[in-house]
């Protein structure tokens, strides 16, 4: 049981000042993945058909691979973003929340390493 | 993680409810299914079921309450007081929706008039939530004029169109409705300011009178007393007074990119 005031608990810490640049980025890389999918999708489905070697051949041209490293990392920073938001909206017990929210960026970070390597390996 | 079920003692009997029957010889017979919960019996809440005669009844929701509570019932606990939508007491769930019993008629409702207190706030008691912490979360964003310039001899001018931006915003009777009927506000309400106190902190970021805009947004940037609202327009929505909470937060994001970029 706790006897703080109600105003000191609504206070509660005070405001962290912060969240507008999480907001911010979140509308940027969202705009930003309006034409990096529209372009993923496309290529992908002119490839269809194509074999092994297409696809090789497509990801090893400069442009295409640049683009498919944006593609990725933005996807990535973008799906961070948002998983982050559904942690703290729903994960209470703060250990577990603390646990999660790190655990959830290096996984991102991870995917974003392999796939960067993925490409380049491809189209060096 | 978030509660999605309600604690053992919070649960409905669904054996319990009593069913109070309408006098001999009423004409126009309605059922009114009630929420009761009182917290001396220790009894898990139920649900009561009311037969009104609608014939002897004024119109509105809070009419037949009050007939209830007159003549058939006088345990069953509901604030009101203005009956005409500007007090903000009578705000509970009806028919699915919270909204004001006094301005709700009884013939919006198709078949039985389902009524909960407002969802996911403590009970006093029926019909009666607890709204304290709501109130502290409207004391903390200072809901008054702050002014440093040397106070003038007479009014505070301000312009018609100036004026014309807090329409939509000063209307607020602070009912309680859409918070409460806010996900983000069921799962955070400790720490998510939720839509009508946020829209009555925008009403004095949006005032041209007032001289602490830059402190107000400083106290609103956070991720959890703002940034917890996702637009899910619940709040529009429900609101009694046709007031858009979600636009007004949603302004108030904008206002925050604004200084920075």
């Amino acid at each position: 049981m706790s006897l703080r005031s109600p105003l000191s608990r609504a206070r509660g810490l005070g405001s962290a000042k912060d969240g507008v640049h999480h907001f911010w980025v979140q509308r940027v890389s969202a705009i930003a993945l309006i034409p990096l999918t529209l372009w993923f999708v496309f290529s992908v489905a002119n490839l269809a058909g194509g074999d092994y070697h297409a696809v090789r051949h497509w990801v090893s041209a400069p442009s295409v691979a640049i683009s498919l490293v944006l593609f990725i990392l933005t996807m990535l920073y973008h799906s961070a973003l948002g998983v982050q938001v559904v942690i703290e909206d729903y994960v209470h017990h703060e250990g577990l929340k603390l646990l999660s929210l790190m655990g959830q960026k290096f996984l991102h970070a991870i995917v974003a390493a392999a796939s960067v390597y993925a490409i380049l390996r491809v189209a060096l | 993680m978030a509660q999605f079920s309600l604690p053992q003692n919070s649960k409905l009997d669904k054996s319990a409810g009593k069913h109070h029957k309408a006098p001999e010889g009423s004409k126009k017979v309605r059922n009114f299914k009630i929420y009761r919960y009182d917290p001396d019996t220790g009894a898990n809440p139920r649900m009561d079921t009311y037969e009104v005669d609608m014939a002897s009844c004024g119109p509105m929701i809070l009419d037949a309450l009050i007939k209830i509570k007159n003549e058939t019932d006088a345990t069953l606990t509901f604030r009101r007081s203005c009956r005409e939508g500007i007090c903000g007491s009578c705000a509970m769930n009806i028919d699915g929706t919270n909204t004001l019993a006094c301005t709700k008629t009884c013939e919006e409702v198709k078949g039985e008039v389902v009524i909960y207190p407002l969802p996911h706030m403590p009970v006093v008691k029926d019909l009666v939530p607890d709204l304290t912490h709501f109130y502290a979360q409207l004391a903390s964003i200072e809901p008054w004029l702050k002014t440093d310039s040397p106070a003038p001899t007479r009014e505070r001018l301000q312009s018609e169109e100036d004026r014309a931006k807090l329409d939509g915003l000063y209307e607020c009777i602070l009912c309680a409705c859409c918070t409460t009927s806010c996900p983000s506000y069921w799962w955070n309400g400790d720490r998510y300011l939720g839509p009508a106190i946020l829209l009555q902190a925008y009403r004095w970021l949006a005032d041209s009178r007032d001289e602490a805009t830059g402190s107000r947004l400083d106290e609103l940037e956070d991720p959890f007393k703002l940034y917890r609202c996702h637009t899910i327009m619940n709040c529009a929505k429900t609101c009694p007074k046709g007031l858009n909470p979600a636009k007004a937060i949603a302004e108030t994001k904008k206002m925050l990119v604004e200084r920075r970029v």
